[in-house]
Order: C-alpha cells, then structure tokens, then sequence
C-alpha cells in the first residue's frame, strides 16, 4: 500500500463501558444495596430500587476460538439477555433481570461444556499467562497448566467449600505477567543462561543488557575475537531477566526450568493489609501435558487450608495464625535454606522475638 | 479432500477431563473452519506447540511490526521454527483496549469476531492480564486490515512497550454494593488523557492505572499499578441494626462474634448485649471485612471519594512493590475534581519521564529517590497516612526541622480555615 492509502487512526482510547451495560445495570449504577449467593455460580444484587438483577458465572477455557465464542454469545441471545462482561480472571458472566432465565441459562451453559461457579468460597479460574502458545520468553505453557489443573479443581470451582475465596495464579517466566495469588505457581529457573556469542553482538544491546541484570553479573567481554558478554556464574540468581532483552542469552532449558510454588498472595485489604506471596516449594519438574507433580502440592496446600482455616480466613489469614512451622508441618513441604530471604529487606522477615509455637 | 494434519500426542492428553479444552477449540478451527487459510494456520499453530511440549522450549520471537500512525500496541511474533511451520510463521497478537468494566453485548463480541474470523487466525482471549482483550495470531498485513475494521466501530489498540498501558476498572458501581466512585468514568478519564502515550511509548517503561471501586481491591489495583485508585469513605459507615439485628439472630452471636467483631483489625466493633453493633468510626480502618460478611447490615458511608497509591509493580528489577499512599483521600464528584485526577496522572508521569532511569518503574523510582523527594517533585505535603511508621533510624539530618514542623501548623491552621 502507498502511504497515501493508509488510513490515520482513530484515537478512541478507551470505550465507554454503558453502551454495553444491561440496562438495569445502568438504572441503578452507584444504587447498589446488597447481594446474596443463591447457589454456587449465581450472584443476585439487589438496588436501593428495589430491581434485581441476577449474574450466572462460567469459566471458558480462556482461548476462545470463534466458534467457541459464538456458542457463548448464542447462550446469551437465547437463555440470557443479551448482556455479558468479563472477570479478572476470564470467567464468563451472564447479567439477566429475570430470575426465571436463570436455571436455564446454567442448564444451557452446562450443556455445552462450561462449567457454572466461580462465586464466593469456590477456587476460581487460574489467572493465566500465555506461556509457549504466544509469548517470545516463556520456559513452560499457560494455558496448558491451566487446564490440567481446573480439571483436578473443578469441584472447588463447581462449590464454595474453602474457607474464603481462593485466587490461583500462574506465570511461566521469573518476570511474572501473573500477579499475586493465594497460590501461585511460577517457573524457576536453576541454571545461568547459555549464551551463544556468536549473536550477541548483533542482536543485543549490551549495555542496555548489563543494566537489566538485579545483581551485576553480567559483563562485555570479547569471546572468540567478538564483542559478546560474560556471566558471573557464582553471582548470576537465574532469573532470566537477560534474556528478553537479549535472545542470545537462553535461560529456558528443559531439564533446568523447574516450577515454584509461593503462597499467601492478597490484594485486598479486607483485614490486614495486602500481602506478597512467599515461597513454599520448588525443583518442581516442567512436566507437560499436564504437569502433575506441580497439581499435586497445590492440592496438597488446598487440602491443609481447608481442613484448617477457619471462615473468612484467605490463605495468608490462616498462616498468620497458625505460624509457617505449622504449614510445613500441615502442608508436608520440606523447610530448606532457600526458604529463608537474603534479598533486599529480608531482614524483616526473620523472627526477632521469642514468638514460637510448640 | 481432508487437510493433512500435524500430529500432537502431547497436547492431545489436553482434551481430556471435564474443563473446557483450549486444544479442542483450536482443533474445531483446523478441521471445521471453513476457510481455509484458518485451517492451516490452527494446524501451523498446534504443529509448533506440539514441538514446544515435546521439547520444553518457546519457539516464537518478537521484532518490529505495527499500524500506520501508531509505535505500539502490537505484540509481534515470528516463529523460529517457520521452515516446519510456515503457515503460522507470524502470529502477532493485537492488544485492543476493552470498555471500561468489561461489559460487552453479543451483538458486539459477534461483530467483533467476525472481523477477526476475516483478517486473523480465530483465536481471541478476554482479557490478557493487563487487561487488553487480546485477538491471537495474523500476519503483519492482517494486523493493519484488522485493527482498520474494528476502529472504524469504536475499538482502539492497548499499550505496549515503553507507554501507559491499558488500564482497567472492576465492576463496581454497575453492579456492586461496596462501590465508593464511579471507576468507569476514573478508568476512562485518565486513559483517554493520555491516548498519546499509550500508542507511542517514549516513557522509561510501561506506566499502569487501575481503579477499584472499593478498598477490597477486585482489580488488584494496589499491588499490580502504578496509578491504583481506591474508592472509599470518610464519615461514617451506614449501619442499619434492624438488618444488623436479623443478621445475628440468624447466625447466632458466636459467629457474629468469631467472624465480625474479632476480625476488625483495629478493633473497631463491639457487638451490644441488644444484638446490635457499635463501630468506632474513628478507628474503622475501611478494611471492609465487616461489609463484605454482613453485606445488608453495613454499608460504606455517603461522602465517598478515592485514595490514590503510587508505584506497585512486579519483581523485575529490584522486587516486587506495592504503591505506597500519596493521595489518602480525595473526592470524586465534580468536573474539577477529575481534571484534579488527571493533572496529578500528568504530573506524576511528567515527574517519572525526566527523573526514573531507562526501564526503571515508578514506584523503583521512589524507591531509588525516597519518598520526600518524590513529594516535593510532584508537589505534595507529606502526610502521616503515607507511613506505616515514622523512621525508626537516626541517621538522618535534620536542621530544617523548625522550618518543617511550621508548615505543619501552618497547613492544619489553613485545614481548619477550610473547614469553618
Ligand atoms: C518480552 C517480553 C514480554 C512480553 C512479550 C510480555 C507480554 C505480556 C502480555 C501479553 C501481558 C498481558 C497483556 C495484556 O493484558 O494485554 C503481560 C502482562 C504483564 N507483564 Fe509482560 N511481557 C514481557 C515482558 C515483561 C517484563 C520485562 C515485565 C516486567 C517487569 C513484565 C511484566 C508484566 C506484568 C507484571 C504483567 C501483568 C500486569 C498487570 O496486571 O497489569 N512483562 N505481559
Ligand atoms: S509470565 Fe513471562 S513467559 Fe509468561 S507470558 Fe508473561 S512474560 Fe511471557
Ligand atoms: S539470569 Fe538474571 S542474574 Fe543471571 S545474568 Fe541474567 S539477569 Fe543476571
Ligand atoms: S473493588 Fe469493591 S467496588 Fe469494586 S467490585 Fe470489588 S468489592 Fe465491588
Ligand atoms: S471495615 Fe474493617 S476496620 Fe472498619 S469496622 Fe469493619 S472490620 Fe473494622
């Protein structure tokens, strides 16, 4: 195309969200009284009005292709209204005015293969990243963990059995697209990168490069007569932030690119404040198609919460009041050295006091 | 005749078990769709994925590609492995900002697809975890017709790079009791001031809003920002203790007990021997705990505004960050109080471009500069509710302190004018 054939953007931004609202929804906005949980996977909200309107939950499996996408939109059209929106972590959500529409648009959903729930105490969808199906850095899948995982999960998606809500989270690089979660279950690399020299100078912006690295290990340095880099191997944490910037410098490798499991992640300040997830378990193996080592010290953690949280208690709630030796203890995840933080601040996470549990 | 098919023993095991398979879906375009450049594309795709399950290694790579008249907004990927897989050989991903809220019609995710069933591979993800409505997969031609369409009906590209990226807003007041604002109208207002810079990235790094209606954070606004905006509440919480009273007839005192008042962080409830609540509002901590456990009985109060928390972020490079209070409230009614919202967003990200290090946050920026010269560069009086606690070092000098502890009299005076 000539540049004189190209069309100039139109500079929209962001769209206004009303003009796809449901209109009781719009009616009522910022009138909101309450809400009650008729069963798993609905919400009803009630406005200071007196209107109602009821929301039906389902999670998808996030890569929608456009049959898919067509299937959800048709439930809307024939058992819903018309009116849909979008969790944080992709679940589906159905807004209707009638409560008759309800049941069938559960049976409907159900029917074709989603699966209604995701409210209140249930494990919601992981938050999902998107690993080795489109991302240019990743050492393992996203959607893939996903999905081996909701289908161990998916009674605790279909229920509200947990004490409180559980937010599971993933990320297939030490960058971590994914957020905070209760658990989170993210690579860890355990080995420096590979670098090929051959390319460095060509593809990489070295200084730029040595700039990125937390702990200065990186160095310019000529390696076969060619500018290249150099990795302090003893100083290098394996945290492949080298490598985005610079290709070269592999970090992912499919025996070494293990999986991390951390804890106890909170956005909310319902309570105490928000809280940082902390490390539990790792050397997990990157085990595809459905990683099941990884699942099974998930299941292992959601088991001892369960059992041992108490109501409203998130999975940092019941740590913080049974103390980590007991986790380790419930949990039967080993204690080791790298659990203890020498990064920045670490000093604040060690016990100055004669707070012990016996 | 029937297409030839890579095979994938690895993702196949995907189709198993009750979740919705993303393989499934993606199958169903390789074998039904009924055109055929989408067929060789899902079959391209699944052949190279296979690869990546069988070997644990990614195979894409990313380089330049985007539309006329914008620097960002497309994630470009080109296969390293395209001598095996050409027909997905690139597979660029579009960020497309979603409406504040996430709300949508099916007239208008049909719409939507159909556009992307003309010009991409078919694959589409509601939302990416910045939030963008993420269509996965066209060539770099198929980049530039697709977002044509879809601008011409009102969708814009996201932020990548360098930029402000896409923002987001929970449900809030659509649709939720506990809202303090408005956070569609906040998400929207502060975006489309700063379009500019979402679709050319020219700041240190990316540069996140997000708002939430409530201090129970649903968009995880505080630790995932650097601009997250809270709704909240200054005067007293609304208790209604005839609801408050049915409430505990119907759970019982221990649990009222054990679930409510002895979870208040700041010990702000008593539970009265007549079954009714008395909420030290003075101490109440706006944590919502007790709102969220007796939704009818409590409700956030009527002279609502926003707190407003600067810098969070994740690990790389010096660890995560949670923003850190600059604003602790500010309301949120008036035309002037958003032009009041988004000139602290301009300040705050005209501060930051001439002052944060190449690919350094924000908030690593207040980390590197201190708080107090992140105030003083923005022009915002230091306040005791930015700190958890005062310094607890003595290493620090302080001969301006006469001068320091005057303006404190001075703004308190001019507070108290303000009030009367
Ligand atoms: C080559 C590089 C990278 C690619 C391709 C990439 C891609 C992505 C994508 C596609 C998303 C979701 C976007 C959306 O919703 O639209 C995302 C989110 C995110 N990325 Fe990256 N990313 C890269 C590098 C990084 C780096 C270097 C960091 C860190 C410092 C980072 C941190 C994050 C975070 C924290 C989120 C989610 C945050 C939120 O909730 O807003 N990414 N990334
Ligand atoms: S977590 Fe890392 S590897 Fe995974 S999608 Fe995000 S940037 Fe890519
Ligand atoms: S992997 Fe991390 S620590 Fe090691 S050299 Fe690269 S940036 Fe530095
Ligand atoms: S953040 Fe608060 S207002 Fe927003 S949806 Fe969550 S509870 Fe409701
Ligand atoms: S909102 Fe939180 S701090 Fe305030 S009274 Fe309720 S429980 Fe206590």
């Amino acid at each position: 195309m000539a540049l004189a054939d190209m069309r100039p953007p139109i500079e929209s931004g962001c769209p206004d969200g009303f003009q796809y609202m449901h209109p009781v929804m719009v009616k009522n906005y910022g009138n909101w009284h309450y809400h009650e949980h008729p069963r798993p996977g609905v919400l009803l909200h009630v406005a200071h009005s007196g209107d109602k309107i009821w929301t039906v939950k389902a999670g998808t499996q996030r890569i929608l292709d456009v049959f898919t996408l067509r299937k959800l939109c048709q439930i809307g059209d024939e058992q819903g209204e018309g009116f849909v929106r979008f969790t944080l972590r992709s679940n589906i959500e159905y807004m209707v005015a009638d409560e008759a529409k309800v049941e069938p648009l559960i049976k409907a959903l159900e029917d074709a293969g989603f699966v209604v729930g995701g409210t209140a105490n249930s494990i919601s969808t992981l938050s999902h990243t998107q690993g080795w199906l489109h991302c240019d850095i990743p050492g393992t899948d996203a959607s893939g963990v996903v999905k081996a995982m909701m289908d161990e999960l998916i009674d605790d998606f279909k229920n509200c059995r947990m004490p409180n809500r559980v937010h599971i989270t993933t990320s297939c690089c030490q960058i971590n697209c994914g957020g905070q979660g209760d658990i989170a279950i993210n690579v860890q690399h355990t080995k420096p990168p590979k670098i090929n020299h051959n390319l460095v100078s060509n593809v990489c912006e070295r200084p730029s490069v040595v700039a990125r690295c937390p702990v200065a290990a990186i160095r310019p340095a000529m390696v076969n007569g060619k500018p290249s880099l150099e990795v302090d191997e003893k100083k290098c944490i394996c945290c492949g932030a080298c490598y985005p910037p610079c290709p070269p410098m592999q970090i992912n490798d499919a025996e070494h690119t293990k999986l991390a499991v951390w804890v106890g992640g909170n956005h909310s300040n319902a309570r105490g404040k928000p809280t940082f997830q902390k490390l539990v378990a790792a050397g997990i193996p990157n085990n595809p198609p459905r990683w099941p080592e990884a699942t099974a010290i998930v299941k292992q953690i959601l088991k001892a919460y369960r059992e041992g949280a108490r109501d409203w208690e998130r999975i940092n709630d019941w740590i913080e009041r049974i103390g980590w030796p007991r986790f380790f203890e419930v949990t039967g995840l080993p204690f080791t050295k790298y659990h203890v933080d020498n990064w920045r601040g670490a000093r604040h996470s060690l016990n100055a006091s004669t707070h012990i549990r016996f | 005749m029937a297409d030839k098919h890579h095979e994938t023993p690895m993702l196949d095991e995907l189709e198993n078990g009750p979740w919705p398979s993303f393989i499934s879906g993606i199958k169903r375009l390789r074998d039904q769709h009924p055109e055929k450049r989408i067929r060789d594309v899902t079959n391209s795709l699944l052949g190279q994925l296979e690869h990546s399950y069988e070997t644990r290694k990614g195979y894409w790579k990313g380089g330049t590609v985007s539309v006329f008249g914008y620097g960002g907004g497309i994630i470009p990927r080109f296969s390293e492995v395209a001598s095996a897989f050409p027909e997905s050989k690139e597979f660029h991903t579009i960020r497309v900002q979603p409406p504040a809220g996430n709300f949508y019609t099916t007239d208008m995710l049909r719409q939507l697809g159909d556009s992307w069933e003309k010009h991409g591979s078919g694959l589409v993800t509601f939302h990416g975890q910045t939030g963008n409505i993420m269509f996965i997969g066209t060539t770099s031609e198929g980049t530039q017709h697709f977002f044509d369409d879809i601008n011409e009906y009102g969708w814009d590209l996201g932020g990548a790079g360098p930029c402000v990226r896409t923002g987001m807003s929970c449900v809030g007041a659509a649709r939720c009791e506990q809202s303090c604002c408005s956070e569609h109208n906040i998400h929207r207002k502060l975006l489309n001031r700063f379009t500019d810079d979402v679709h050319r990235p020219a700041l240190p790094y990316k540069f996140k809003f997000k708002v939430s209606g409530c201090p129970n954070d649903c968009q995880n606004a505080i630790e995932r920002s650097d601009f997250a905006v809270i709704g909240t509440w200054r005067d007293d919480m609304k208790v209604d203790q005839a609801e408050v009273k049915a409430f505990v007839a119907k759970k019982g005192r221990q649990y009222v007990i054990d679930n409510v008042t002895t979870r208040c962080p700041t010990q702000a409830m008593t539970l009265n021997d007549d079954d009714t609540l008395t909420i030290d509002n003075r101490n109440c901590v706006r944590c919502m705990h007790c709102l969220n456990v007796m939704t009818k009985a409590l409700s956030p109060g009527d002279d609502k505004g926003v707190t407003i928390l600067i810098g969070g972020k994740r690990t790389l490079k010096i660890g995560d960050l949670m923003g850190t209070v600059v604003i602790p409230f500010m309301k949120m009614e008036s035309e002037e109080d958003y032009d009041r919202i988004t000139e602290l967003g301009e300040t705050i990200i005209d501060f930051w471009a001439e002052n944060g290090l190449e690919h350094e946050r924000c908030g690593e920026m207040v980390e590197r500069i201190g708080l107090v010269n992140f105030l003083e560069g923005i022009g915002i009086d230091v306040d005791p509710n930015m700190v958890s606690s005062p310094r607890q070092s003595s290493y620090v000098r302080m001969d301006g302190w006469d001068e320091e502890a005057e303006k404190w009299f001075a703004r308190k005076q001019e507070e108290k004018r303000a009030r009367a």
